[in-house]
């Protein structure tokens, strides 16, 4: 994910998911509540912050989301709850589910330097709402929302 | 990764944090997005933006989304809505349905539905645009009776010519000889509530004072030598039609006082008669003259000129709108092939380019010449190089069509080129000095075009 970023990425120590994220009647919680809480743990020297959690997200108006961004601001998460093969009863699959991940990641991530969704099927900034579209999508920024990230990290790609 | 034009989508909801959650959502995907907590602050927010589409909240406090719809509909017939509810009754999604709401959605959405619902929308508006465009660019291209053009400033005059068709008021058109002004009259007679009277033409150039007299007005029998029977004049003959008076700058000032008077009037005697006939006709003028300048030598009476000059158009001179050369030829093509029988499908190239650099000093009527005699000569069903035979080649020797004035303005263009426009060295070359040879360029509106080499 570095090598799309173009920058260094470390991982931090896990905290628990904030209790008052939770919303209760559905069972899921409440992404928006879990990234302002992130926000108070944004090291120095980062640039931006993702989370990561097996927690379904949601937020009040959509009934569930892969993931939340501030776009243009600092943290983005992403949900596994979703990704998963078995929540639609299949097989667990390892690979296919860190592929998805770090798609989303990069997607999440994307829209924290300002990007919106790209209309651009081999982009990973291409609207998805289900594991199909996050399937079929690309694994990587294209040239347009690469050069916004790289303009943004201060470094650009060579070759 | 840009999106040619952002979507507007007003969120109207009571609820703090479905305006917060679903305003960022949106956003993420590129629509530009503004929330309102009431009806009220809807219908202030509307007329300030070309809104693409609403998603309006069924139940709030005040004016609930359906009789928001309501009002929204009443100035924008067209404004998609989308109602949301946090409660599912088939009667309320049936109700809102029915009023008129492009879509019914419960609360919390599924995002996929949501997000295919509003690409469904912004498809359709890039079509509806898309139509709009095209209607328009055909539209550009525009017929007004028999004549044609994508000038914009043509297209004004078409625009116009319609507009004034369905009055009676005088019509005075300029322009130079050629640039189809009789054609324009006859079409403003052909779309005004006149077409099924008479549209009569007098020439005013043609004819002596007498002459000219006698065939506008009319004259007794025995008002003159000559005059046998009784002659009734084009101003009768046009009765509840229209009157076409070509070269109305050619007219004598005592014909000129003559049709003042009857223009005002809006009655005339024959020659040599004492019964006063009313006019019922639209009087259309024209002329290649520059009337400003013929008032200001005392040539023609100004009050004559205000009195004609109530709807005033110019038609500009084919030079000056290039793009419908092409245009006029095709139509051309299409005429005489219908005339003669030919089956000419186009032309080539390089004769079109040909047509398109020559200045054409008579204007349309002269490319329809051209036309008509390559369309003879067409020996294949290409009109080509070989069938174009212009009467002046662009190098400006021939002056058959020419004014002192465009002589001058020709030779004083050569002058400067040959001396790459050295200024000082054209003023000698020309006879005159600096500055007044930098008026002229001025007055001529000569500009430096990459000094060509010499034919």
């Amino acid at each position: 994910m570095g090598d799309c970023l173009m920058a260094t990425v470390q991982t931090m120590p896990s905290i628990p998911v904030p209790p008052e994220s939770f919303e209760a009647r559905r069972n899921q919680y409440y992404s928006t509540k879990i990234l302002k809480e992130m926000l108070g743990d944004v090291p120095q020297d980062a640039l931006k912050l993702l989370g990561v959690t097996d927690e379904d997200l949601c937020i009040p108006i959509l009934t569930y989301v892969f993931g939340e961004a501030q776009v243009g601001g600092t943290a983005a998460i992403v949900s596994l709850a979703r990704l998963r093969q078995e929540h639609y009863g299949l097989t667990p699959d390892r690979p296919l589910l860190l592929e998805r991940l770090r798609k989303e990641s990069l997607h999440e991530l994307g829209h924290t330097f300002g990007l919106i969704h790209c209309p651009l099927r081999e982009c990973v900034m291409y609207l998805s709402n289900t594991v199909v579209d996050v399937d079929t999508r690309g694994g990587d920024f294209c040239r347009g929302c690469r050069t916004v990230v790289a303009s943004k990290t201060g470094t650009e790609r060579r070759g | 990764m840009t999106m040619e034009k952002k979507v507007n989508i007003m969120v109207v909801d009571d609820e703090e944090i479905v305006r917060a959650s679903l305003t960022s959502w949106l956003e993420e995907d590129g629509y530009r997005v503004e929330a309102v907590e009431s009806g009220r602050k809807a219908l202030e927010l509307l007329p300030q933006r070309n809104w693409d589409l609403m998603l309006v909240d069924l139940k709030m406090p005040g004016m609930d989304g359906i009789q928001l719809m309501d009002e929204v509909h009443k100035t924008a017939p067209e404004m998609l809505v989308i109602i949301m509810t946090a409660y599912a009754t088939v009667d309320t999604a049936v109700k809102a349905m029915k009023k008129g709401a492009y879509d019914y959605f419960v609360k919390p959405f599924n995002p996929d539905d949501i997000s295919l619902t509003i690409r469904k929308i912004v498809d359709h508006h890039k079509l509806v645009r898309e139509n709009l465009f095209l209607r328009k660019e055909l539209r550009k291209q525009y017929k007004l009776r028999d004549m044609i053009s994508k000038n914009e400033k043509m297209l004004e005059i078409f625009e116009l010519a319609r507009t004034v068709a369905k009055s009676s008021s005088t019509v005075l058109i300029q322009g130079e000889s050629g640039t189809g002004k009789e054609l324009l009259a006859r079409a403003i007679h052909d779309e005004s509530p006149r077409m099924d009277a008479p549209f009569i033409t007098v020439s005013c150039a043609s004819l002596t004072e007498s002459l000219l007299e006698s065939e506008l007005f009319g004259h007794e029998k025995g008002a003159f030598t000559g005059a046998t029977v009784l002659h009734r004049g084009k101003l009768e003959l046009a009765k509840d039609g229209t009157l076409f008076l070509d070269e109305i700058g050619d007219i004598s000032l005592k014909l000129q006082m003559d049709l003042l008077r009857v223009l005002e009037e809006r009655e005339f005697r024959r020659v040599g008669g004492s019964e006063l006939i009313p006019i019922n006709s639209r009087i259309i003028a024209a002329t290649n003259r520059d009337l400003a300048a013929a008032i200001e030598e005392e040539r023609f009476r100004a009050d004559l000129y205000y009195r004609l000059n109530v709807i005033s158009i110019h038609i500009p001179p084919l030079r000056e709108r290039r793009e419908d050369i092409p245009l006029l030829v095709d139509h051309f093509i299409e005429k005489f092939n219908i005339e003669m029988g030919k089956e000419i499908r186009g032309i080539s190239e390089g004769a079109v380019r040909i047509l398109m650099s020559n200045d054409w000093p008579g204007n349309a009527r002269e490319l329809r010449n051209v036309i008509e005699r390559a369309v003879v000569v067409a020996k294949g069903n290409i009109v080509t190089e070989a069938d174009i035979s212009l009467p002046s080649v662009p190098s400006g020797a021939d002056h058959r069509t020419k004014s002192l004035e465009e002589i001058e303005k020709a030779h004083i263009r050569v002058v400067l080129n040959e001396n790459q426009w050295n200024i000082v060295r054209s003023a000698h070359a020309l006879g005159i000095d600096r500055v007044t040879l930098y008026n002229k360029i001025k007055k001529f509106g000569l500009k430096k075009e990459g000094v060509a080499p010499k034919e």
